[in-house]
């Protein structure tokens, strides 16, 4: 991988030269995540069937970051695939967030401004009040 | 059941991805209608799948050099605003109206899906605002790499706002509302509208997905078969597309969707879901 050297002006190529591994290495980590979990399940449940004809909404456990990592640290099957699905849902995240890391090095104010409002908008949504 | 939605997702994302749709709008309609599964899980797990094929198309995009990373990331702050209001209104309206408005949008993508997509060449003035965001960009040909201006970029950032507003609200990618926000309003090329909108999808659909997560609407068990088939079926999907004579392919897949349209308007008018 060519990473983007310390000390130098990242050029745009480089940029997205490590923008498209990071979303690449980010999909395959949690798709091996989920696959791990869904392992576990298979292994203590069988293919048991579950209802999703009538909504329930989940479980606390499985709603919030800290449920679920805390699930998947005992290695509850269902809590390690969600904890795959979070990571699935943190790749873009990270890559808005490589980006404002790009432009502010590129000293470009107004794309360092644009990134930071986009960026701002994705962490409230999953860590913001609910 | 968890074999036969992986089986049924696998066909969502070849149909997506042969009709360049995306799976996410054949994914929803397959789970409430033919699994009886709830919209509301239906559409978390289809975002979840949504970032899935999204972001490893974009894997490889983005390193051919046709994604125009500055016209992405202007138009995220539309899409990004839009998904969060979307799916706030999701929180607000019934399940039936939800599906309503998604057969709607069914429609009117398989309206879109036929017709042919006519590539601007950008003539006229430079417009004030991709100067100002420094928007205009090159894209590699055989002939080496060529360059682009771009226009209408109010217009085109108004339907973002309305593209992120489908996606929060229905667990889609709506990647046929930015290709039209691209194509039309700020004529790009084609590779460059297409790659970037695909570039755009995964952070628009992480926008809504962290309120959804927290809402209780993302279920692992379904979550998951659904997004590794998706995954699978959009890959094969791709391979098939090289080879294909995708123009019969797309009226045949297209009478598919308007049959699913038809079916989520009858059972969102009559309260059925």
């Amino acid at each position: 991988m060519n990473h983007p050297g310390p000390g130098s002006r990242w050029s745009d190529e480089q940029v997205e030269l490590f923008i498209g591994n990071l979303l690449r290495y980010g999909v395959m980590t949690a798709a091996a995540v989920a696959f791990a979990g869904g392992v576990i399940v298979l292994i203590h449940h069988g293919a048991a069937t579950a209802d999703y004809r009538q909504f329930a909404g989940e479980p606390a456990a499985l709603k919030s970051i800290t449920g679920v990592v805390a699930g998947a640290a005992r290695l509850d099957g269902r809590a390690v695939i969600q904890l795959g699905l979070l990571l699935l849902i943190a790749t873009p995240i990270a890559r808005v967030a490589f980006s404002l890391v790009a432009f502010v090095r590129q000293h470009d104010r107004m794309y360092t401004v644009i990134t930071g409002i986009v960026l701002a908008l994705l962490l409230y949504s999953l860590l913001g009040p609910k | 059941m968890t074999l036969l939605v992986a089986l049924g997702a696998f066909g969502a994302g070849m149909l997506g991805a042969l009709t360049g749709l995306g799976g996410g709008i054949i994914i929803v309609p397959l789970l409430t209608l033919v699994f009886g599964v709830d919209i509301r899980y239906a559409i978390g797990a289809s975002l979840v799948s949504v970032i899935a094929t999204s972001s490893g198309a974009a894997a490889a995009f983005v390193r051919e050099g046709y994604t125009n990373i500055r016209i992405g990331m202007f138009l995220e702050v539309a899409t990004t605003v839009g998904a969060l209001a979307g799916a706030y209104i999701a929180g607000l309206i019934s399940p039936n109206s939800i599906a309503v408005v998604f057969g709607l949008v069914l429609l009117y993508s398989a309206y879109r899906s036929t017709r042919h997509r006519e590539e601007h060449r950008s003539a006229g003035p430079p417009d004030r605002w991709a100067a100002l965001l420094r928007l205009d960009g090159t894209y590699p040909t055989r002939e080496g790499p060529r360059a682009y201006t771009v226009q209408g970029v109010p217009a085109g950032f108004g339907l973002m706002f309305i593209a992120g507003i489908l996606s929060g609200l229905l667990g889609i990618g709506s990647g046929v509302v930015k290709v039209l926000a691209m194509d039309q309003a700020m004529h790009l090329p084609f590779k460059v509208s297409t790659t970037t909108s695909n570039f755009m999808i995964g952070v628009t659909a992480a926008a809504s997905a962290g309120i959804y997560l927290s809402r209780g609407y993302i279920d692992p068990g379904l979550a998951f078969p659904v997004m590794l088939g998706v995954l699978a079926g959009a890959l094969v999907g791709a391979k098939v597309l090289a080879g294909a004579r995708t123009q019969l392919l797309r009226m045949i897949f297209s009478g598919i969707i308007v049959v699913l349209a038809i079916e989520m308007l009858y059972k969102g008018l009559t309260g059925a879901l």
